[in-house]
C-alpha cells in the first residue's frame, strides 16, 4: 500500500499535467523591444498575464514564443496586455504614455538606438 | 531559438540543481575615465561573432546574452575603442574593460575575469558554485585536498599514518554531507573516508556547495549539506590535456585526458590519472613514515549523445580505480626485536552510469530525465595486528519529471528514486562480520515559485519507504527574499537521516589499538538505532561598492540539532564505544565572509568561522573533539593583465588560522590541558601563463613548516593505548611542489 502512494503521486501528477497540454496553444508574433532589459520587462510582464503559460522573447527577430491555456484567456486579451506593458505588437500599439516611461534602452520608436 | 531553448532545459534536467546561468554569457563591460576610475559603459555593442545575434550593455554596463550554437566568440564593439573578440565557450561570465583606439595599443586588456568561486543572487538555496579554475588553486591532486582554498568547507588532518585529510561542512563530519557525482549519491558507505581522494580534481568540471539540507530531489540522506560535482562532458571538454605534478615528498601524478568528437551527436573521452610516491620519510624521527607510499590507477570512459532536435540527451560512463597504499614503522636500516608495526589498505572500484533526459520540443517546460548507476567498492586492509576489510556493492536509480503548474512561475519536480546497498564487512582477527542489506524506494515533490523579482521559494518533500530505516517523511524549505538589488536573505529549514556505518566512517579505529566497544540496544544498524537530525539556518548577503570596486558581506548561521546520532565515544583512553544519543547533540556555526575587489587585478576574501558542536557522551555533554571552535581564512588573488596570446601571471595566498581544538584525553598528552594549540597554516602559488595552451605552475604547502610533535601516541604499537588519530595539525613541514599543463 505504501508503494502504491509514491507511484500513484508520480503517475497522477504525470497525467495531469499532459491532460493540461490539450487545451494549450502555441504562438509566434511580434513585439516591439530592443535590449536585455526589455526582454525582462516583457517576459517577466507577459508570464503574469492570465493564463500564459510560457513565455520567451528573442531580442533579433522581436518575436515572443507563447503557451497560453486557451480556456482561460484569449490571444486578443494577450495582445493587449502586452501593449500595456509599453511594448506595441503587431496588433495593439502601446499607448504613449506608458511607453514614454520605459526605460530609455527600451524607447524602440527611438531611430537613434542601435539594432540588431 | 525554440532549438537552444530546449537543449538549455535538457542541460537543465541533467543537472538538476544547477541554475540556468550555465547557458548564458553575462558580465559588465566598463571604462576607464580620465582620472583613471572605472565606470561602467552602457551602449557597448555585444555580439556573438559572424552573427546578428547581439545586445547593448544597459546603464549599469551589464549584458547578457544566451549562448550561441553558432559562434563561440563574442565581440565588443563602440565607436572609437578597440573591438575585442574573445573566446567565451568555457565562461559563463565575461567581464571587461574598453580601451580608447589610439592607434598605439594592440593589447586588450581584461580588468576581471569571471570569479572562480560564485555566490548568487538570484537562486533560492544557498548553493556555492566552485569552477576548474578555483581548483587549480590546490594544484593538488583531488577533490579531498581542492578544499584547502575554500572557505565553505574545511579539511582537517585526520590520521597520521594514513594521510587521510577530512572535511568537514557547518561543523559536521562529512558522513553527515550528501557527496553527489552529477547528481547521483557517490560518497558513501564503504567510500566515505577515502572517496573523495580518488575524484581527480582535473576531472571536475564545476562543484556546487549547498548548505543547509538542500533539495529532496537526491535523497534523505544529507543533513549538514550536499556537494555535487561535475565532471567534464566529453563535448565540451578540451580535446587533449596533460597535468604533471611533482613535489618534494615524493609524490608523482599523472593526468591525461583526450576527448573526440564523433558526430554532431555523439562524443567521447577518456580520462587517465595515475599517481605515485615511493619515497620514505620520516622527518619528525617517530620512526613512521610521515605519509603512506602509495600507488593508485584511475581510469574513466564516458560517452555523450546530444539530439537538440529530438530534445534528447544522453550519457553513459564506466570507471575503474585501484589505490594502495602502505603504511607504519619505518623498517629500512632498522632492526626490530619484535615485529614492525605495517598496514596496508588496497581499494579497487567499479562504477557504471547511464543518463537520459528528454525534453518536448514543443512543450519547453516540460522534461524526463532518468538516470541508474552501478558501483562495486572492494576494500582490503590491515593495521599491526588489526584488519579492516569491506565491500559495498550499490544500484541507484532515479526518475524526474519536471513541468509548471499555470505558468513558468509555478515550477514543479516530482519523481521516484531507488536505491540498493549490500555491505559485507570483517573487522579484527576475531574475524566477526556484519552483513547488511539496505534497500528503499521514495517519491517526492517538490515545488517551486519564483516572482521573478523579490521572492523565490521551494519547498519538498519526499516519502520513503527503507527496510532498516521504516518509512518517513523528509520535508525542507528554502526561501530567498531580495529587498533591494544588493541584499538578499535566505531561509532553510529540513530534516534528514541517514544509516551510520559504523566501521567505514571510522577507520581511524584500526589504526588505534583500541578495543571497540558496541552498545547493544537491538538497532538495525551494528545494534544501533539510525541518526535523524533537524537543520535549519539563516543566510543574509549584502553586495556594495566602494571606490566604484565591488565587494560583498555575507553572514551564516546554521543550526543542526540531533534528535538521534550514534555517538562515537573517544573519551576513556584504550577504547572507543558506539552508543546512542541519550540528550543533546547540536552544531552550530557560524560564518562571516568579506569579500573585496582591491584592484582590477586583486581579488581578497577573508572568512571569519564559529562552530560550537556539542554531544552528551556518557561522561558529558563535551564539545566535539578535533574540531576548532575558532578558524579565520583569508585568500588573496592577483593576476597580470592578460595579453593578446593568453600569456600571464597567476598568484594566489592563502593563509588559514586554527584556533585551539579539544583534545580526547590521553594519558601522553597530560601537558595540553585538554585543548590542542592554534595554529597557522600558508599555502602559496604562482602560475605563469605562457599561451592558452600552456602553463606552468610552483607552489608551497604549510610554507611557515607548523607540524604537531607527537602525532602518534602509546608507545608500544600492539599495546591499547597506541593511537594514530589524535591529530590537530599538518604531519609533515613545508612541502614544495612543481608542474605543467597543457590544453589543445
Amino acid at each position: 500500500m505504501k508503494y502504491i502512494i509514491i507511484l500513484s503521486l508520480f503517475f497522477s501528477t504525470f497525467s495531469f499535467s499532459q491532460q493540461s497540454n490539450l487545451k494549450s496553444l502555441k504562438v509566434s508574433f511580434l513585439v516591439k523591444g530592443v535590449c536585455e532589459m526589455c526582454k525582462d520587462r516583457i517576459e517577466e510582464g507577459t508570464i503574469k498575464l492570465k493564463g500564459v503559460k510560457y513565455v520567451n522573447w528573442d531580442i533579433i527577430s522581436n518575436n515572443i514564443s507563447l503557451i497560453y491555456n486557451s480556456k482561460k484567456t484569449s490571444l486578443d486579451a494577450i495582445h493587449k496586455g502586452i501593449s500595456l506593458l509599453g511594448h506595441s505588437t503587431n496588433k495593439y500599439t502601446a499607448p504613449s504614455e506608458i511607453y514614454n516611461s520605459l526605460p530609455d534602452c527600451c524607447l524602440y520608436e527611438n531611430e537613434n538606438l542601435v539594432k540588431h | 531559438m525554440i532549438k537552444s531553448f530546449n537543449l538549455i532545459l535538457i542541460t537543465f534536467l541533467l543537472q538538476f540543481s544547477i541554475s540556468f546561468s550555465q547557458n548564458y554569457i553575462e558580465g559588465v563591460v566598463s571604462d576607464e575615465n580620465e582620472s583613471g576610475e572605472i565606470i561602467p559603459f552602457p551602449g557597448v555593442t555585444v555580439f556573438w561573432e559572424n552573427t546578428s545575434i547581439g545586445t547593448l550593455t544597459d546603464i549599469d554596463g551589464n549584458y547578457k546574452l544566451l549562448k550561441s550554437s553558432l559562434s563561440k566568440n563574442l565581440v565588443f564593439k563602440f565607436l572609437g575603442y578597440k573591438e575585442v573578440i574573445i573566446d567565451v565557450s568555457d565562461k559563463n561570465f565575461y567581464n571587461l574593460t574598453m580601451l580608447k583606439d589610439e592607434n598605439v595599443l594592440d593589447e586588450v586588456v581584461v580588468n576581471k575575469k569571471r570569479k572562480t568561486i560564485q555566490k548568487s543572487y538570484f537562486k533560492t538555496q544557498n548553493i556555492i558554485n566552485v569552477s576548474s579554475d578555483e581548483l587549480l588553486k590546490a594544484a593538488c591532486c583531488n577533490i579531498s585536498e581542492s578544499f584547502e582554498t575554500n572557505p565553505s568547507i574545511d579539511v582537517s588532518y585526520s590520521n597520521a599514518v594514513t594521510g587521510v585529510k577530512q572535511v568537514k561542512m557547518l561543523g559536521l563530519e562529512s558522513p553527515y554531507l550528501l557527496i553527489t557525482e552529477e547528481n547521483i549519491p557517490m560518497i558513501r558507505g564503504a567510500s566515505q573516508v577515502y572517496g573523495l581522494s580518488f575524484i581527480p580534481g582535473t576531472w571536475v568540471e564545476s562543484m556546487q556547495i549547498t548548505k543547509g539540507t538542500g533539495s529532496v530531489v537526491n535523497g534523505f540522506e544529507s543533513i549538514s549539506g550536499q556537494i555535487n560535482v561535475e565532471l567534464k562532458k566529453p563535448y565540451s571538454d578540451s580535446p587533449f590535456f596533460v597535468n604533471i605534478y611533482t613535489n618534494d615528498m615524493g609524490r608523482n601524478e599523472i593526468n591525461l585526458h583526450s576527448n573526440k568528437i564523433i558526430n554532431d551527436k555523439l562524443s567521447t573521452g577518456v580520462y587517465l590519472h595515475a599517481n605515485k610516491n615511493n619515497h620514505i620519510i620520516d622527518n619528525n624521527n617517530d620512526g613512521f613514515l610521515d605519509h603512506p607510499l602509495s600507488n593508485a590507477v584511475n581510469f574513466f570512459n564516458r560517452w555523450q549523445y546530444i539530439n537538440p532536435s529530438k530534445g534528447t540527451v544522453a550519457f553513459f560512463g564506466y570507471r575503474f580505480m585501484s589505490d594502495k597504499k602502505e603504511l607504519g614503522e619505518n623498517i629500512e636500516n632498522k632492526v626490530f626485536n619484535r615485529d614492525p608495526w605495517r598496514g596496508e589498505i588496497r581499494t579497487n572500484r567499479f562504477d557504471s552510469n547511464f543518463k537520459f533526459g528528454y525534453v518536448n520540443p514543443s512543450i519547453p517546460y516540460q522534461s524526463l530525465g532518468f538516470q541508474m548507476a552501478f558501483s562495486r567498492h572492494d576494500q582490503g586492509s590491515f593495521f599491526g595486528k588489526r584488519n579492516y576489510d569491506i565491500n559495498q556493492n550499490s544500484f541507484y536509480s532515479s526518475l524526474i519529471y519536471n513541468s509548471i503548474i499555470g505558468s513558468t512561475l509555478n515550477k514543479i519536480k516530482v519523481g521516484l528514486n531507488f536505491s540498493y546497498d549490500d555491505f559485507d564487512e570483517i573487522v579484527d582477527q576475531t574475524k566477526s562480520s556484519y552483513n547488511r542489506i539496505d534497500n528503499s524506494i521514495g517519491g517526492f515533490f517538490e515545488y517551486s515559485y519564483d516572482s521573478l523579482d523579490a521572492v523565490s521559494l521551494v519547498a519538498g518533500i519526499r516519502y520513503d519507504i527503507h527496510n532498516n530505516l521504516g518509512s518517513f517523511f523528509t520535508p525542507r524549505f528554502h526561501l530567498r527574499y531580495q529587498p533591494f538589488e544588493k541584499s538578499v536573505l535566505r531561509l532553510s529549514a529540513g530534516t534528514g537521516r541517514k544509516s551510520s556505518n559504523i566501521f567505514s566512517e571510522n577507520q581511524n579505529i584500526f589504526t588505534s589499538g583500541r578495543q571497540i566497544k558496541i552498545s547493544k540496544d537491538l538497532g538495525k544498524f551494528y545494534g544501533l538505532d539510525p541518526e535523524k537530525a533537524f537543520n535549519y539556518g539563516l543566510s543574509f548577503r549584502q553586495g556594495f561598492f566602494i571606490n566604484n570596486r565591488e565587494g560583498d558581506i555575507t553572514f551564516d548561521y546554521y543550526v543542526t540539532d540531533f534528535e538521534n546520532q550514534v555517538i562515537v565515544d573517544w573519551e576513556t583512553q584504550g577504547e572507543v564505544s558506539f552508543y546512542n544519543l541519550d540528550g543533546k547533540s547540536f552544531a552550530k556555526s557560524l560564518q562571516i565572509d568579506l569579500e573585496y575587489q582591491l584592484s582590477n587585478n586583486v581579488l581578497i576574501k577573508s572568512t571569519f568561522k564559529n562552530f560550537d558542536v556539542k554531544k552528551q557522551y556518557k561522561s558529558g555533554l563535551k564539545m566535539n573533539p578535533l574540531t576548532p571552535k575558532n578558524r579565520f581564512f583569508t585568500n588573496l588573488e592577483v593576476s597580470t593583465n592578460e595579453k593578446k596570446n593568453g600569456s600571464k601571471w597567476k598568484f594566489d595566498f592563502t593563509y588559514n588560522w586554527i584556533g585551539k581544538q579539544r583534545l580526547p584525553s590521553h594519558t601522553e598528552l597530560i601537558d595540553f590541558d585538554g585543548y590542542s594549540p592554534n595554529y597557522s597554516l600558508i599555502n602559496s602559488q604562482i602560475t605563469r601563463v605562457f599561451s592558452n595552451k600552456f602553463e606552468m605552475y610552483v607552489g608551497g604547502e604549510n610554507i611557515g613548516g607548523y607540524t604537531q610533535s607527537n602525532p602518534i601516541v602509546g608507545g608500544y604499537p600492539f599495546g591499547t593505548d597506541f593511537d594514530t588519530s589524535i591529530v590537530y595539525a599538518p604531519i609533515h613541514g613545508a612541502l614544495f611542489y612543481v608542474g605543467l599543463r597543457f590544453n589543445n
